[in-house]
């Protein structure tokens, strides 16, 4: 559940009453919770609670968006929500996987909370095995899209001016009856169960997806913040190619020795 | 993914998740199945006095053995303390039972109470507390007690494997000792914090996540070393905790500590000797 920040001296949660929701998937390559951190590391969005649920393991740490000594110290855990007012955008980050048999909990306090919070919308990061394209998507745009109906009347003609490429079904029993198609995100943790319940639930949202490997996945953390921001324009593109936006996007202090740490000396 | 030999494996996946079993629809015998394991790892907390909520005002809590016995050592003894409550659980780990008689080679989690101020309290819990038992821990544990003015420490180790640095960590002099504190938290730390991008999980990251978000003041010190067992040197690593301001007042006399110390050693070279 939600708790704020700052329980005392009477305040309240704040209001989100007509924001977008912009969150992580647990998912191959953890490339929509880098894309997450790039948001808010170079938004400097502000923390103004905390998703506190027995389903994910815990962790916690220093401000991994540190970028002096003064603002080193403040604890993060394992899933906290920020907020941006000036763009009308709350983002919860996710740090740590699933406990065993709780994704399907979590998911369900996640879009009650997003049904009182009264959030407009909520785009979802993910990714997808890149090993499970079929031959037609291994060639083209690595990057997918997704949009509940609701959210379909309102933004599905923007998602055609941008050219965008949207989730293609596969066949429910291949190679036996190509006919039955299905939605099917390998790699996408709660993706596809949270995309089907906000269907069924009237809730508009947008899944934002790449496909790709396990391995140095900040490239593909790029790539896809920047396929949002085609979108929802958060960062002004310097120059009038709007893909290439990377060097705009800040790097966090806690993204070092991702691969271990330095050798010994003695090595050589 | 293909291998050597042209089998298909499943690459394993940072993202932490098990999709084979997620997809599959559960049976009714799965589902009993299901529920008799959650309520076998369901745990227990049992407490010896019968006045709840419990007023705490000092809490201090030593998750593994060697930050146990560095409580043993230095600060529990049988005329100032007494057991108040104990926690049973079972996981694939370990098990623990309702005995208050432990070595300091068991698995288990005892809960003792100052005599002199019944409002400072002490948990040792050696034993391993599984992901999915850890939050049950911290419902029934706080739940007992009644939050108003508490403060919490607590005390834990970890492989200096484990630990991040722009360095080789075999040029690292372990064992040493970091922190970690809440937003509330306003006394002097006795070592240096914990930097990014290093991490702390399992019940301490847990313990330390609900004082956080329930603004507890609170502090975690964990000892960074490279002996997995129960170690004198690990154990005296915790001593800089003894000049901080709760700490000082409830420590024991040296030689007393020093003692324990040694009975420690004899203990752990006993078990661990397979030629007697």
């Amino acid at each position: 559940m939600f708790i704020p920040c700052d329980r005392g001296g009477g305040s309240a949660a704040p209001d989100l009453k007509g924001f977008t929701l912009l969150m992580p998937a647990v998912s191959v390559g953890n490339v929509g919770q880098l894309a997450i951190d790039l948001v808010i590391s170079t938004l400097d969005m502000t923390k103004v609670g905390y998703f506190y649920t027995d389903c994910l393991v815990p962790m916690v740490g220093n401000n991994p968006y540190a970028t002096a000594e003064e603002n080193s110290v403040e604890l993060s855990i394992n899933a906290e929500v920020y907020s941006l007012p000036s763009k009308k955008l709350v983002v919860l980050q996710i740090r740590s996987p699933f406990i065993k048999n709780k994704y399907r909990p979590f998911c369900e306090t996640l879009l009650s909370w997003v049904k009182s919070s009264k959030c407009a919308r909520v785009v979802l990061l993910s990714s997808s095995h890149a090993y499970q394209r079929d031959d037609e998507q291994l060639l083209g745009t690595p990057l997918r899209y997704l949009l509940t109906p609701d959210l379909e009347k309102a933004v599905g003609g923007r998602m055609k001016e941008l050219n965008w490429k949207e989730m293609e079904k596969v066949a429910a029993y291949p190679g036996i009856n190509n006919t039955d198609k299905v939605l099917h995100i390998p790699g996408g943790g709660i993706t596809k169960l949270l995309f089907t319940e906000s269907c069924s639930e009237g809730i508009q949202m947008a899944v934002l997806l790449k496909f790709c490997s396990e391995g140095d996945n900040i490239p593909d953390a790029f790539v896809l913040v920047n396929y949002l921001n085609e979108w929802l324009q958060l960062i002004k593109s310097e120059s009038n190619n709007s893909t290439d936006s990377s060097s705009q996007w800040k790097i966090p202090s806690s993204w070092r020795l991702l691969f271990g740490n330095g050798l010994p000396p003695a090595l050589f | 993914m293909a291998t050597f030999f042209g089998e298909v494996v499943v690459a394993p996946s940072r993202a932490g998740l098990d999709e084979e079993e997620e997809a599959r629809e559960e049976t009714p015998e799965d589902r009993e199945i299901r529920r008799e394991i959650e309520k076998k790892r369901e745990i227990e907390v049992l407490w010896s006095c019968a006045a709840e909520p419990l007023v705490c005002s000092r809490f201090i809590v030593a998750i593994g053995r060697n930050a146990a016995a560095f409580l043993s050592s230095f600060i529990l003894d049988s005329v100032c303390w007494e057991v108040i409550g104990v926690v049973k659980l079972w996981n694939e780990w370990c098990r623990t039972s309702s005995t208050t008689n432990v070595l300091p080679t068991d698995s288990f989690c005892l809960f003792y109470r100052l005599i002199a101020d019944p409002t400072v309290l002490l948990c040792q819990c050696s034993c391993y507390v599984a992901e999915d038992q850890q939050f049950q821990w911290l419902e029934k544990v706080f739940g007992s007690m009644q939050k108003k003015g508490l403060q919490v420490t607590i005390l834990s180790t970890c492989p200096v494997a484990d630990y991040k640095t722009q360095e080789s960590t075999l040029t690292l002099v372990s064992p040493f000792l970091k922190a970690l504190k809440t937003k509330e938290f306003q006394e002097q730390v006795c070592c240096p914090l914990l930097e990014q991008p290093n991490i702390v999980r399992d019940l301490p990251a847990a313990v330390l996540s609900y004082c956080q978000v329930w603004g507890i003041p609170a502090v975690l010190y964990q000892c960074y070393t490279d002996v997995i067992k129960l170690d004198t040197v690990t154990i005296e690593a915790f001593k800089p905790l003894l000049s901080s301001k709760l700490l000082k007042s409830l420590a024991k006399d040296a030689s007393e500590s020093t003692k324990i110390l040694k009975k420690f050693l004899t203990t752990s070279e006993t078990h661990n000797n397979i030629y007697i």
